[in-house]
């Protein structure tokens, strides 16, 4: 291939005008919702566009890197991830600590039912090789197996929020985190030992990260930090996906008074209100809308669905239901625990780390088994 | 099937998805909604997420 030909838009790229005229079409759309829902669910659709036009853009996500520093031995997408952590800390932590009462941060307790939870996300993202944000991106972009697994995922998020409160009653510690100065250079010591832990385990040359991973890895910290100041809480993914489930379950008449969860105050109100004005709701809708464009963009939905063998896809929606209810157990996917826990401060968000990056390494076992790749 | 037919599939779930929710939920109304930015409001954050802990069984 020709250098000339090599950088040539592909012939099934949208022209220019309909470029043009697609960015006003959602520039329009964000605006009706800022019009129509207040000014911030406009600013955080945006963002939510934002994070998936970085994503997909800069081909970035959580369950990849980790897959290949466990088959691999490559360290560099792991390395940016700890970066953008860093930096989200760096603007965070402080805030928090001067803005505890308009920011919260993503706090929550350890305990069994969290441990197993992140465990069992760990193995099921590397099943699906999607993630929270993972799955939204795929579906967005049109990959068959994100797309299937998305209705599954948030089925099983508004079950594990259900039956949260059983769960947490197995036992558990008080929320424990880490603030201000102290907690900063804790969090951020933390995160230069798992790099250089990730260094020493990894091959020769896996510290050279590349320029997309610089890219993304800068874009998510800033949109996480934007996201913050505008949200008043740290980007998440996976409360506004069980809601989804819980308004469609009250449309059909269903009742939730039996639930502890979706019958507080809080989030029995959520129910009621419209969707336009949940955050992890709007940024999720973002994020999928996001993540289409630039497939659009870059003519990436001409390429064909890979036709799987039925007992895989009986797997990815197994798998889905498994990432969304061991979420809600383990009080976040790989964005509200491992990205948001970690860069806010929470315990809970370094042991999440700990439990689904084990959890990884038995996932990437059990997908040939479930005809998911070949057999090596 | 490409990967076109899929994200059209997912764009209109989303469709239906909002349409729906806008047809059984409390109208909307941007004059209650709050500023823009949440730093500096003054009011609290309470916005639902997945880290937050589970509300005290009554």
């Amino acid at each position: 291939m020709t250098q000339a030909t090599a950088h040539a838009i592909p012939p099934s790229a949208p022209g220019v005008l309909l470029r043009t005229g697609v960015l006003a079409l959602v520039a329009v759309l964000v605006m009706a919702v800022a019009l129509s829902a207040g000014p911030r669910a406009g600013a955080i659709l945006a963002i939510g566009l934002g994070f998936g036009l970085a994503l997909e853009g800069f081909r970035f996500g959580f369950t990849g890197p980790w897959r290949r520093m466990i088959l691999e031995r490559d360290a560099s997408g792991l390395l940016a991830q700890l970066l953008a952590i860093g930096i989200v800390a760096c603007a965070a932590l402080p805030l928090l600590a001067a803005n505890g009462a308009e920011l919260k941060g993503a706090h929550a307790p350890i305990g069994f039912a969290m441990v197993g939870g992140a465990f069992v996300f760990g193995a099921a993202m590397q099943v699906v090789l999607g993630c929270g944000s993972g799955t939204l991106v795929n579906a967005g972009s049109g990959n068959a197996i994100g797309a299937v697994a998305l209705p599954f995922f948030a089925i099983g998020s508004f079950a594990g929020a259900y039956h949260l409160s059983w769960w947490t009653a197995l036992g558990r510690l008080p929320v424990a985190t880490l603030d201000g100065t102290g907690g900063l250079a804790i969090t951020l010591a933390g995160l230069a030992g798992i790099a250089a832990l990730a260094l020493r385990l990894g091959r020769k040359g896996s510290h050279r990260l590349p320029a997309r991973y610089w890219g993304a890895a800068l874009a998510l910290a800033v949109l996480a930090i934007l996201h913050l100041v505008v949200a008043g809480q740290p980007w998440g993914v996976v409360y506004g996906l069980g809601l989804w489930v819980a308004k469609a379950v009250v449309a059909v008449g269903g009742d939730l008074s039996g639930s502890v969860f979706w019958s507080a105050p809080a989030n029995a109100a959520q129910v009621e209100a419209s969707l336009l004005t949940d955050v992890t709701s709007l940024s999720d809708l973002g994020l999928i809308g996001g993540a289409a464009l630039v497939a659009w963009w870059r003519a990436g939905f001409a390429s064909p669905v890979g036709v799987l063998p039925a007992r895989a896809w009986v797997a990815v929606i197994v798998a889905g239901l498994i990432l969304g209810y061991s979420s809600r157990l383990a009080f976040g996917c790989n964005v509200g625990a491992f990205f948001s826990g970690i860069a806010t401060g929470s315990a809970h968000g370094w042991v999440w780390f700990i439990a689904a990056f084990a959890g990884s390494w038995v996932g990437i076992r059990l997908r040939p088994a479930l005809g998911l790749e070949a057999r090596k | 099937m490409r990967r076109v037919h899929v994200a059209m599939l997912v764009g209109l779930g989303i469709l239906g998805l909002v349409a729906l929710d806008q047809a059984q939920s409390d109208p909307l109304n941007p004059y209650t909604a709050p500023p823009m930015l949440a730093l500096g409001s003054g009011l609290a954050a309470t916005g639902g997420h997945c880290a937050a802990p589970p509300p005290p069984v009554r």
